[in-house]
């Protein structure tokens, strides 16, 4: 999350102060990304730094200093909201590497290691849901960040069960593949 | 107080000799008022077995079902019949909604095959799609409704009248998230009204709709969540 650009946005509607800015995002992410107020008063610095914020040189500083956002602030917030997210490069997994070592390890029931990955996933999936379900329908921004959380939890569960089902299928023990996990990607791309 | 849903230690078996398939292993499961309660597991792991022996739809091979303390084994093929007429709503992945009936209608058969007078099952069947906001669709034939509103007169049909126990297969197979998510809802209220739910999915954000999650692999329960915690846990982040 871009703390930077998000405060950008948030300075769109008009200038605003520190403290105000920070229990404006909390409320708007549903609560769920507590941001302490000096991380926002460091990027407000940041931001000013780089021109893309400006404040009341009048003497009024402090907490009630308000911050406005420059139009080069705006070129920027306009451009990052486009930007696809840096989604391209697959970060190296630990569940993955996880179920590829139980599928090695000797006397390890791999079934019953994704099963507890599973449960785990569940439980957490099941603690966002409450807090969504508690929430009503009206709060937009919990709701957005809530299904965020979950698409991606269910993203992780539903590989698990393609695994499952994918060792499952498995009659005799998989050709050896070398225990040296520090290239997974590789590993996962080239068995069988 | 005692389970309104208790299976203990049931197995089905199709055939025998060689074709003999063992769909369910020795289950046990209880479910209270106030309760939801989802299954899942992969295709053939006994989701749907499970959940059409705990409506009396099928018998078990061994092991006993009891719904709200009475044990289906011993009750009269009569008693069953009027056990799944009035204390079980089913909600099926096609919504199994009667085409030549009004929503209304079809939310007031189960009523009237239980004897109710016409009147008075329309007004009740109205009266439980007023509750699911579909008061406008009331006269609509099901071809008339969106998948999400023909959903929604079916969770309707299986709530109407005091039903106790709402068993749901695949409740929202067909559905896009957000119409998915509105039918979790509606069941949820359901239960915390004091119906006991069973959701069968391999669908896991259906499932953690549930208060409890429960996993069948090749017919055995092989695991269960614990009830969650307070939501608070989730700022301290396990899962970051």
């Amino acid at each position: 999350m871009s703390v930077r650009h998000a405060l950008l946005a948030l300075l769109m509607e008009g200038p605003k102060f520190g403290l105000r800015l920070q229990q404006e995002f909390e409320s708007r992410t549903g609560e769920v990304w507590p941001l302490n107020v000096g991380q926002v008063y460091t990027t407000l610095q940041r931001l000013e730094r780089d021109g893309l914020v400006e404040s009341d040189d009048d003497g009024g500083a402090g907490a009630q200093k308000d911050f406005r956002i420059t139009a080069s602030g705006q070129r920027e917030l306009a451009e990052w909201m486009e930007t696809p997210p840096d989604a391209g490069i697959p970060p190296r997994h630990e569940l993955v590497i996880k179920v590829l070592v139980a599928l090695r390890v000797p006397g390890v029931d791999v079934h019953q290691v994704i099963q507890a990955h599973r449960r785990h996933l569940v439980e957490v999936m099941q603690r966002y849901t409450h807090v969504k379900a508690e929430a009503g329908q009206h709060d937009i921004g919990l709701a957005l960040v809530v299904d965020a959380e979950l698409f991606r939890l269910e993203g992780v569960v539903r590989w698990l069960d393609a695994a499952d089902a994918r060792i499952g299928q498995l009659d005799a023990i998989p050709d050896p593949i070398p225990m040296d996990v520090s290239d997974s990607p590789t590993i996962v791309a080239s068995r069988r | 107080m005692s389970a309104m849903l208790e299976l203990r230690g049931v197995s089905k078996v199709y055939g025998s000799g060689p074709t003999e398939v063992n769909a369910l292993h020795d289950v046990s499961l209880s479910v209270d008022r106030g309760e939801m309660v989802a299954v899942m597991g992969p295709s053939g792991s006994g989701k749907s077995t499970l959940l059409t022996i705990a409506g009396s739809l099928e018998e078990a091979s061994s092991g006993d079902v009891l719904v709200d303390g009475s044990d289906l084994r011993t009750m009269s093929a009569d008693d069953r019949a009027r056990l799944r007429r009035r204390s079980i709503g089913y909600v099926f992945q096609d919504f199994n909604l009667l085409a030549g009936l009004t929503a209304t209608e079809n939310v007031a058969l189960p009523l009237e095959l239980d004897g109710h007078e016409s009147g008075v099952a329309h007004a009740t069947g109205l009266e439980a799609l007023k509750t699911l906001g579909l008061a406008d669709r009331a006269s609509h034939f099901p071809d008339d409704l969106s998948g999400g509103e023909r959903q929604r007169v079916a969770i309707a049909r299986a709530m109407v009248g005091n039903r106790r126990l709402l068993l749901a297969d695949e409740p929202s197979g067909a559905l896009d998230s957000v119409n998915g998510e509105a039918v979790m809802r509606l069941l949820r209220n359901a239960t915390k009204r004091g119906m006991a739910g069973v959701v069968v999915t391999h669908d896991a954000q259906l499932a953690a709709w549930a208060d409890r999650v429960v996993f069948l692999r090749d017919g055995r329960m092989v695991d269960n969540t614990m009830p969650p915690p307070s939501p608070e846990s989730l700022l301290s982040g396990p899962e970051r």
